[in-house]
């Protein structure tokens, strides 16, 4: 029973850290290059416009750290739990 | 060395590589061909996953595509890089520990239904199928237009490389040859970029010349949208689409992506749950970094391409270029019919500048204008003439070839695996002859692959009038039906059979319904019930970005019908909970 007890504590915290890198990903790509795009426009950074700058890169920087982020507090909390492999 | 040479040289050589990869690498068990024996390195994955998933498409059209879209090509970029979050966090993880071979069998045990198997493997077939024609297609022209190969030809060598290492390697020669394959892409990809960012900007770093600055101080993307301005074009950096739009494209995509079996399945070939994780990481890394290349060699190219066409102010009697001075890149594209003029004018200068633009078309006239003359720039252009219009050395060129060859073959195995597993484990295995020894559904495997091949090939050769139209529907059908099955079997302990095999319906046929609507029944000319027009769009939503609506009907349909039916047993739930923790993957292999 106290297992059964464990791994739903597992999958709860994993549902949020999953709610939190969810609403990264929603941010920078819905609502900083997208909804709020003309907005961000108005500031430069370099030769980028801010908005277009989320749109066509930023974006795809933020996904990439957002999956290593999660794996690597994944695996934490695989060991926490104690549902890791091996 | 004459280009032509060179270019054979450099291509055969890739080839030879290729199938030295497929003897090295054969196949002795099913395991070894349906998912390589999940013996891959989450970094090795990572890379094949970027070769299965970079088509032709991505790498010869998708700067092109960008350079002319500007901003709106954005939904491309986040989408087909968005959805690689959505299956590490989603999708990923919980399915190699499944650790089963296919995903319509994660579907069929996990519903406990032959039926929703079936769905889920007509789905499979039919965006996979779809999607390979375009790959056949890609071989055919990268050998035409850099081989002067019929194209026909070309697309039976691209079979005959594919055959060779795909049935006897099945995933494990696909994997490692798809490894190979992305180091030859993205050599190609880059290093044209590199010179291009370096002769506009000064900066060797694509990504970063992009937001740099030219040679007189301005940013290159405020000087690119006052060059297109100035010709009547939309600004390169402003939206033109609706926000709406382009909201539920980018979402259409993204789950797209995350639901497309060939790409999933890649995902079964890691040692473990938490490889899975990372190497959906290690995989997007490969990708953007052709996805963060792209927007850079997109802008670049249409600046080259405007400011060698308008060399001096607009409107000035001298300011556009005489046709019999065009550079030697220019009559080489001409040639191939990519590039077109036409002197409408009879003034012996080229006027490139968008004429359906009213405002703009009277003041054209006024210069003695008389419509655009630049009557085709094929939009591939912009990633196939990069090297020359760069001036670089031949090998470039040629390797550019080898390149576009590559991002086909490899996206084409990776779907013919798909589809060729579906066949021999799903039906043949799982439906038909239960019974089937191993050796016996390993042969079955090969064949099914031969047959896909050939299916492939004839359809490459023979493409049907809706290939164009492959796009919205291959994601369409991910996003719809495969995507909301596998979320739902994972995240809802209680969707059962009826919710899951309704909402895959509900998710496909609105899908379906609302594509063929605009776009002719099974894509017969003419049939159409609505011109496909932003006028006509339920609320502004193209067909392409339906996908997303389809798949926020199937929740609500399969929630709706599971609260209202028995829920699913209880060996299905401990099989849900089982697949939510990492321990115990490697025993779930051996089934």
């Amino acid at each position: 029973m106290s297992e059964q007890r464990s791994r739903q504590d597992y999958w709860k915290a994993n549902l949020r850290l999953m709610a939190f890198c969810l609403s990264i990903w929603f941010v920078v790509s819905y609502l900083f290059g997208i909804i709020l795009v003309d907005q961000l426009n108005a500031i430069s950074v370099g030769g980028y416009r801010l908005g277009f700058w989320f749109a066509q890169q930023g974006s795809i920087y933020v996904f990439v750290v957002l999956i290593f982020f999660y794996a690597y507090r994944m695996n934490k909390l695989d060991r926490q739990f104690d549902v890791h492999e091996d | 060395m004459d280009l032509q040479t060179l270019t054979y040289i450099v291509v055969g050589a890739t080839f030879a590589l290729y199938i030295g990869i497929a003897f090295w690498s054969r196949a002795s068990s099913t395991g070894e061909f349906y998912v390589a024996g999940t013996g891959v390195h989450p970094i090795a994955n990572g890379m094949a996953t970027a070769a299965d998933w970079m088509s032709a498409a991505s790498f010869i059209s998708m700067a092109g595509l960008i350079a002319f879209l500007g901003y709106d090509a954005s939904v491309y970029l986040m989408g087909w890089t968005g959805g690689y979050v959505l299956l590490a966090l989603l999708l990923a993880p919980y399915l190699r520990k499944f650790g089963k071979f296919t995903v319509p069998e994660f579907i069929g045990d996990r519903f406990y239904s032959k039926g929703a198997r079936l769905v889920a493997v007509i789905c499979l077939i039919v965006a996979s199928i779809t999607y390979v024609i375009g790959q056949m297609k890609g071989v055919g022209v990268a050998f035409g237009r850099f081989l002067e190969v019929p194209f026909e030809i070309g697309v039976l060598v691209g079979m005959g490389i594919v055959f060779i290492y795909a049935v006897m390697g099945g995933m494990k020669g696909i994997t490692y040859t798809q490894i190979a394959q992305y180091c030859v892409l993205i050599f190609a990809y880059t290093v044209p970029a590199i010179f291009i960012a370096l002769n506009l900007t000064g900066n060797p770093i694509p990504q970063l010349g992009l937001g740099g600055s030219m040679a007189d101080g301005v940013a290159l993307l405020d000087k690119l949208d006052m060059v297109v301005t100035d010709l009547g074009f939309a600004a390169y950096t402003a939206q033109k689409g609706t926000t709406l739009n382009i909201f539920l494209l980018t979402l259409s995509l993204m789950i797209g992506t995350a639901g497309l079996p060939h790409v999933i399945v890649r995902f079964f070939t890691v040692p473990k749950v938490a490889d899975a994780r990372i190497s959906a990481g290690w995989a997007l890394v490969f990708i953007a970094i052709l996805y963060t290349t792209a927007p850079a060699v997109g802008a670049m190219a249409r600046l080259n391409l405007m400011d060698t066409i308008q060399t001096g102010e607009v409107g000035a009697a001298d300011g556009n270029l005489i046709y019999e001075e065009r550079p030697e890149w220019f009559k080489n594209w001409e040639t191939t019919g990519l590039l077109a003029f036409e002197d409408k004018n009879g003034d012996g200068r080229i006027q490139y500048y968008n004429d359906k633009n009213e405002e703009f078309a009277a003041k054209a006239a006024s210069f003695g204008w008389k419509g655009n003359e630049m009557v085709k720039v094929d939009r591939d252009i912009m990633v196939l003439a990069n090297p020359e219009i760069a001036k670089l050395p031949n090998w470039v060129i040629a390797l550019v070839a080898a390149g576009g060859l590559a991002a086909a073959l490899s996206t084409a195995a990776g779907l013919l695996l798909a589809i060729s597993s579906a066949i021999s484990h799903d039906v043949i295995k799982g439906m038909i002859a239960p019974g089937i020894s191993e050796k016996k559904e390993l042969l079955a495997s090969r064949l099914a692959m031969a047959g896909a091949i050939a299916v492939a090939g004839y359809l490459g050769m023979n493409p049907p009038g809706f290939a164009a139209q492959v796009v919205a529907l291959a994601f369409g059908l991910a996003a719809s039906s495969i995507f909301p099955a596998l979320m739902m079997g994972i995240f809802n302990k209680k969707m059962n059979r009826e919710g899951a095999i309704v909402g895959m319906l509900t998710g496909l046929s609105t899908t379906l319904i609302y594509i063929f609507w605009f776009k002719g029944w099974f894509f017969f000319p003419g049939t159409e019930m609505a011109a496909n027009t932003p006028d006509n769009w339920f609320m502004g939503i193209s067909p392409e970005a339906f996908g997303a609506v389809g798949a926020l009907l199937n929740f609500i349909a399969a929630t709706i019908v599971s609260k209202i039916t028995a829920a699913p047993p209880e060996h299905i739930q401990h099989l849900v909970e089982d697949i939510r923790v990492p321990k115990g993957a490697a025993a779930a292999v051996d089934h």
